[in-house]
């Protein structure tokens, strides 16, 4: 099993506050699985929870990545084991070249999974190559990272993150927010083009339409730190067409 | 100047028994530095208890001791050394022509203080002491007072046209005990522009003093770092007289330092002007860092800015005084001021002070202080990429100092600078 998540407790640190109570899931490799659900159901948190964020405290239940437990690990050691997390807002980081952060981040994983460092020439190879098919050009590999983006390049950055890092579980945190149609395409082949059978994917999201391009195999309902449904993806087409009030009525 | 009568005055003999009287010279400069003597003597010497002085303890400006600061090896090159620039270099805040260039530049006058005081220099005597002196209100400056009793090295610059090679001052200390004191002039002609750039650390203990007259359409960029010894006391003020439509932009780097102040005063005088004054600095352990800025906006629509960001860790206190000074009839001004404390660690200090004083009641002014740790979202995002901790806190505290360092125009000068912090960093990471 890539990812599997038992019975997942999880309380804010500072406040009184249970996010998820009771979390089971279950990825395979090759698979692509999707989460939906209401806003404040605790989607984010999980994929926040799985990365390693501060701020939560496990009260109980475990996770696990192809069978290593990774709620004791830093987050940069569950970057190395294959963990990646493609972030709803991500964060610009001023006077940092793009390409420094990234040959920074490849090779700190290569160093920590006893791999050989990837010199600057491989390194600026690889990088255009998977760049120029998410239409990344090299203005957008120079500048700071993230700083001056558009919403789309910021997405789009991520997903080169995403393909120099060749993680083995991805998790897409509503990826699909703030971009138009062009851009969800963009974003979509992508990540399309990393799918593989020994990678799996969690794909975050509110609405269905990013599952247009993304096909997922099983598509899960999260409400109220829950999984409380799951299918195929016609799952998704339900949710599309009658909202969240029916499913949820459906389980209460 | 109640404040002045009610307070004992400290005595000024120490810190002028420090330096040798200037030798009376063609004369041109000899009212000027008589005046800043005798109002030395008025004002005493600058004090804790002085308000100006509350946040920065002056004692070792003051002090008749020598300041010690055993030089660091010379492992790196000069800031801006790969910049094709007029190199004036000063030996312990002596110049030295054998490491300089050719005192020449297209659109460039140049002399030195020293020769210029025996040339009559029409317009030096109208900036010489008179741009310091205006800047002894609402609260003394002592320091320049001293500065313009005593300097006799420096430069004496003129820009007539648009310059395109930079003059870099280049600051080289052998001495363990330099005491040095520096005063430049700089004018700016009608559509000139001119760069200076200043890198190194100029003595053991330094009093540096820059006049600067820019003239309407003038433009002066000034970027300097200031080294990283440790023990160097450092003073510098620079004053600035903007006529219409003129750019004024001075960045400044400081690394480590046991004491540092760095003033800015700066008048807008024509109308359509901007100015920009940055800085950055980072220090652990024995450093304390102060920027004191104050702006005034005497003229329509002038844009001030002021942003001032500081790294402090392990018992380090960073200083900011800013004020932006809005007088009557200043319409349209645009004031910016921010001042950032990055804190490493809870054993550090700082101290900002914020002020807007505003008598026109058409202007956009604003002003920030903030003061707080490395920014959490950033460290997890560069952590869940595999990132290291202590490279990824680094990253973010490169992030901090950027917003400073983007106000260099030039974007090979600020990459130099840029290159500086890392090395600081690289140095300092391991704890």
């Amino acid at each position: 099993m890539m990812l599997d998540i038992k019975n997942l407790h999880v309380k804010l640190e500072e406040e009184d506050k249970v996010i998820l109570k009771g979390v089971n899931l279950t990825v395979e490799a090759g698979k692509v699985h999707a989460i939906m659900g209401p806003n404040g159901s605790g989607k984010s948190t999980l994929s926040y929870v799985l990365a390693g964020r501060d701020g939560y405290e496990v009260t109980d239940g475990s996770a696990s990545l192809s069978g290593a437990d990774i709620l004791d690990m830093e987050p940069e050691e569950r970057a190395s084991e294959g963990l990646f997390l493609a972030f709803q807002y991500p964060v610009e980081i001023p006077g940092v070249g793009n390409m420094t952060f990234l040959r920074t981040a490849v090779n700190a994983q290569r160093k920590a999974r006893g791999e050989e460092e990837l010199t600057a020439g491989e390194f600026l190879k690889v990088v255009r190559e998977k760049a120029k098919s998410l239409k990344i050009d090299a203005d957008m590999l120079k500048r700071p990272v993230n700083v001056g983006f558009s919403g789309g390049e910021k997405k789009r950055n991520e997903i080169l993150q995403m393909a120099m890092l060749e993680p083995k579980m991805c998790i897409l945190d509503e990826t699909d927010s703030g971009l138009d149609v062009d851009a969800m395409k963009l974003v979509s082949e992508g990540v399309n083009a990393l799918r593989d059978e020994g990678r799996a994917f969690l794909v975050i999201t509110h609405y269905q339409r990013l599952l247009d391009h993304i096909k997922p195999d099983v598509v899960h309902i999260m409400a109220n730190g829950r999984i409380v449904k799951t299918g195929g993806p016609e799952l998704a087409l339900e949710v599309e067409q009658n909202g969240y009030a029916d499913i949820l009525a459906e389980v209460a | 100047m109640v404040s002045v009568k009610a307070k004992k005055l400290a005595p000024t003999d120490g810190m002028l028994s420090r330096h040798a009287a200037a030798p009376s010279a063609s004369g041109w400069a000899d009212a000027a530095r008589a005046s800043a003597r005798a109002r030395l003597s008025t004002v005493g010497a600058p004090q804790r208890r002085d308000e100006y002085w509350s946040f920065t303890n002056p004692t070792g400006f003051v002090s008749n001791e020598p300041a010690v600061s055993t030089p660091l090896a010379a492992d790196e090159a000069a800031s801006f050394a790969d910049a094709d620039a007029l190199v004036l270099t000063f030996v312990d805040g002596v110049f030295d022509p054998a490491q300089s260039g050719d005192l020449a530049g297209e659109g460039l006058e140049i002399q030195t203080l020293a020769d210029a005081l025996s040339t009559d220099i029409h317009w030096a005597k109208d900036v010489f002491g008179v741009l310091e002196e205006a800047g002894q209100n609402p609260v003394p400056r002592e320091l320049t007072m001293l500065n313009t009793a005593v300097a006799t090295e420096g430069f004496v610059l003129r820009a007539t046209q648009v310059v395109a090679r930079p003059v870099r001052f280049n600051y080289v200390q052998t001495s363990a005990t330099s005491d040095a004191v520096m005063r430049n002039l700089v004018k700016v002609d009608a559509g000139a522009s001119l760069t200076i750039l200043e890198s190194g650390t100029i003595a053991a203990r330094c009093n540096t003093v820059f006049e600067i007259d820019i003239a309407d359409d003038g433009a002066l960029h000034h970027v300097r770092t200031q080294g990283r010894d440790h023990d160097r006391q450092v003073f510098t003020a620079m004053f600035a007289r903007l006529g219409a439509r003129s750019t004024y932009k001075s960045f400044t780097l400081a690394m480590n330092g046991v004491l540092t102040r760095n003033e800015q005063v700066v008048e807008f005088t024509g109308d359509d002007a901007a100015a920009h004054v940055a800085g950055t600095c980072m220090g652990e352990g024995d450093f304390h860092n102060d920027d004191t800025v104050f702006v005034t906006h005497d003229a329509v629509n002038c844009e001030s800015r002021q942003v001032f960001k500081k790294v402090l860790k392990s018992g380090a206190t960073g200083v900011f005084q800013g004020k932006i000074l809005v007088k009557k009839g200043a319409q349209k001004t645009d004031g910016y001021q921010i001042s950032q404390g990055l804190l490493l660690d809870d054993e550090v200090n700082f101290l900002a002070k914020p002020e807007l004083e505003i008598y026109a009641d058409d202007v956009i002014c604003s002003h920030g202080s903030t003061s707080g740790g490395l920014d959490e979202t950033g460290l997890f995002y560069l952590l869940s990429r595999g990132v290291p901790r202590a490279a990824a806190q680094n990253m973010l505290v490169i992030a901090f100092m950027d917003e400073a360092v983007q106000e260099i125009a030039d974007e090979a000068i600020a990459d130099d600078v840029r290159g500086r912090i890392a090395g600081w960093l690289d140095r300092h990471s391991a704890g």
